[in-house]
């Protein structure tokens, strides 16, 4: 009898231990670095690190690898987290654990990347604001909110700026959604790579180099980047000179890009606004450059661009060859493009009520030079069939209310 | 009767006597070292690290034959295994210690790098301790008279001067890392693992032979990346690589994503960064188009940022204020030596 109610009791202690969800504060002030790390490296599964009001001063990254936890600060607006002074790290906060939410904070100025989550799974980033505070510069970070390797991704109502290659950038990823965000003067807004299944809605990416990219890059672990769909964004005066670092893949991205997809499968681009880009408003191509890597597709296939609004677009195209190309077509090229590899076989479908044109490339990498260009009616391309919408975790939904 | 029992008692007291002389008692607190506790003193494990040196008669020292770059921090190491506890031999891979072992490794910087035993100041001891439930790490920060360490999970900052080899005086801001950054290199699939010892990195000085049961007959040997004797150019710049980026640059490691592998078995081609492009390198790819080009370590962007102390550029990641120029010339080296 007494061992039995022993073990009873024994279990309810533990039961409501492990209910019991913590909170810790952290509130601004001196040894920021000592107490934020301590808090993150404190916390226990359930809990909440609430950060509190005012300007957090780092000097090296933050890291979380608990499960369960949210950093919650008091708005982006009013608690930040600055990393002018970072001495070391590639990132100014990782995650590595699971089923983590982050919202209500800003994140300004880190030396590399703003906020990376790598290889988890249900991870949630809202009301986020990650910003290069001096404006669009090369020694910025390279991205801004940053989940790669990782399943179940909720990106929501973030602010992202300044960053030297993508502001927000989910790569080598499986079931994301990015919604009602804004990218403004990043080299790219919104970058979605290497990932399967992402809804892309209700976003603005405006005053970037490029708005929205899909792309899918040779010799990383994930490849073949598939099923997305890029829907109710505004896409419009992506007009910032590319800053990114001379040499990468995103210093490719002409000025004036809208929404570009590159070597993706089954991409679906519809009832978007696009508008004001110099280059193009959507722009749809093969991977452009020499690979090593016998298992990838270089080929864009399945692609519909359907139901867009258009706003001006192609006065000034960005890339090398542009103006000859402008030139040919008698002073404007279009605002669709497509370099017509694989013919056919790419299953194009575009029927958005403009001039489309082809440049007629048979080879992923032929020369603009080379180029014949012409316009082009895709809308009777029969349409690849669309994705099914995204369906994250309850958890998460729950998570941002 | 009596005088039989007074022998008995006597012989058993000098058996007692005898015996504990041949085995001394335990030093180390293998309950505490098993236990989930994280003790606030180095002290309190026993393991008889004295002013920073592992010196207990129970610590096995040991030196690796390309150890890992830290700053140009003299390293002491050593291991504890409990008693009558076994270490494995695996051919790839860490040594298989058991549960309750310790490795340790000790950070100090001689005040003159030209004379390296003398006045040295012992920073940290970093504790690598296999539990039940997995590894566990621990870095503890010395006192200024080194009389005991703190465990400080959060990490430290720790200003370090010393003049070096060239006469020449140095200064950084020397990182202890927080029990996070301890994973994120020492995470293969999440789970913490030793790194160094490997068998093929412990095997010097008859090393392997006092510690593993077991040994196979045929015993690779890992260069020594700064001994031209023990190696080519290539196997010693392979060496390095391995040791210094493998922990994150595999496919299980902190850095799988990037598709940049740099263990020593890693074939060459684009996963060792021949004609491979950067992807979220950012601004650390120094304007440069491929990790590797061979011929060309000026054109390598694995080069660049081992030359690199810029925090978003600079490889590794984690504990580099300096630049370790001998690992970027052998690096340097091998690369220009390639057609």
């Amino acid at each position: 009898m007494k061992a039995i109610s022993t073990v009873i009791a024994a279990a309810l202690v533990a039961a409501s231990a492990s209910a019991e969800a913590g909170t810790i504060r952290v509130k601004a002030g001196a040894a920021a670095q000592e107490r934020l790390q301590a808090a993150m490296l404190d916390a226990k599964p359930g809990d909440t690190i609430l950060i509190g009001k005012g300007r957090f001063v780092l000097t090296d990254g933050l890291s979380l690898d608990v499960p369960k936890v949210t950093i919650r600060g008091a708005g982006a607006g009013k608690t930040v987290l600055s990393f002018k002074g970072q001495q070391g790290a590639g990132e100014g906060l990782l995650v590595t654990s699971d089923d983590v939410v982050m919202r209500d904070f800003a994140v300004e100025d880190t030396k590399g990347d703003g906020i990376k989550a790598k290889g988890v799974k249900r991870v949630v980033f809202t009301r986020l604001r990650v910003e290069w505070t001096r404006g669009p510069n090369t020694a910025n970070g390279a991205y801004g909110v940053y989940p790669v390797s990782s399943t179940d991704v909720l990106i929501d109502n973030v602010l992202v700026k300044g960053a030297a290659d993508a502001g927000i950038y989910v790569g080598q990823s499986r079931n994301i959604i990015v919604r009602n965000s804004i990218a403004s003067q990043n080299v790219a807004g919104i970058e979605i790579e290497n990932s399967y299944n992402a809804d892309v809605y209700g976003n603005t990416a405006e005053h970037n180099t490029g708005g929205i990219l899909i792309f899918d890059l040779p010799n990383l672990p994930q490849q073949g980047g598939h099923s997305i769909r890029i829907y109710k964004n505004l896409v419009g005066r992506n007009d910032v000179p590319n800053f990114g670092a001379p040499g990468s893949t995103v210093s490719g991205v002409p000025n004036g890009t809208g929404i570009m997809v590159m070597a993706t499968r089954n991409v679906h681009v519809f009832n978007n606004v696009v508008g004001n880009n110099a280059t193009a408003n959507v722009f749809v191509v093969a991977y452009k450059f020499p690979y090593d890597d016998k298992g990838y597709d270089p080929y864009l296939r399945d692609v519909v661009v359907r139901d867009n609004t258009h706003g001006p677009a192609g006065w000034a195209p960005g890339f090398k060859g542009g103006d000859a190309l402008k030139a040919a077509m008698g002073g404007k090229t279009a605002p669709i493009f497509w370099d017509g590899v694989g013919g056919a076989e790419a299953r194009v479908h575009i029927s958005d009520a403009v001039t489309v044109l082809t440049l007629n490339m048979t080879k992923p990498d032929t020369p603009i030079s080379e180029a014949q260009p012409g316009v082009i009616d895709l809308s009777k391309t029969p349409k690849a069939a669309e994705p099914a919408a995204v369906v994250l975790p309850a958890s998460m939904e729950a998570a941002i209310k | 009767m009596k005088r039989r029992q007074v022998r008995c008692i006597a012989f058993a007291a000098l058996l007692w006597v005898a015996l504990t002389a041949i085995a001394p008692r335990p030093m180390a607190d293998d309950k505490l070292i098993q236990s989930e506790s994280l003790p606030p003193k180095l002290s309190q494990f026993r393991l008889g690290i004295v002013r920073g040196m592992p010196v207990g008669r129970e610590l096995e020292r040991y030196t690796l034959n390309t150890p890992l770059f830290s700053d140009y921090a003299e390293k002491f190491r050593a291991v504890y295994v409990p008693r009558n506890a076994r270490v494995g031999y695996r051919a790839e891979g860490v040594l298989d210690f058991p549960v309750g072992t310790v490795l340790v490794k000790s950070f100090g910087y001689p005040a003159d790098m030209r004379k390296p035993s003398e006045a040295v100041r012992m920073i940290e001891t970093r504790l690598l301790i296999r539990r039940e439930a997995g590894w566990v790490a621990l870095p503890y920060v010395w006192d200024a008279q080194a009389k005991d360490a703190e465990l400080v999970r959060v990490g430290r900052r720790v200003p370090v001067e010393w003049v070096d080899l060239q006469g020449a005086k140095r200064s950084i801001s020397y990182a202890v890392p927080n029990v996070n950054q301890c994973k994120d290199c020492h995470a293969q699939n999440r789970a913490i693992v030793p790194i160094g010892p490997t068998a093929r990195n412990f095997n010097r000085d008859g090393q392997l032979q006092a510690l593993v049961s077991d040994l196979p007959t045929q015993l690779s040997v890992l260069p020594r990346f700064d001994d031209a004797a023990t190696g080519t150019v290539a196997q010693r710049a392979r060496a390095y690589l391995d040791v210094n980026c493998a922990h994150c640059h595999s496919r299980a490691g902190a850095a799988s994503n990037s598709g940049l592998y740099l263990g020593n078995d890693e074939p060459v081609g684009p996963t060792l960064g021949i004609g491979k492009r950067p992807v979220a390198a950012g601004h650390g790819s120094g304007a440069l188009s491929f990790g590797l080009v061979p011929g060309h370590p000026e054109q390598s962007i694995i080069v660049h940022r081992m030359g690199s102390l810029q925090p978003g550029v600079a490889m590794p990641e984690l504990g580099r204020a300096t630049v370790h120029d001998e690992g970027v010339s052998l690096v340097s080296q091998w690369i220009s030596s390639w057609k």
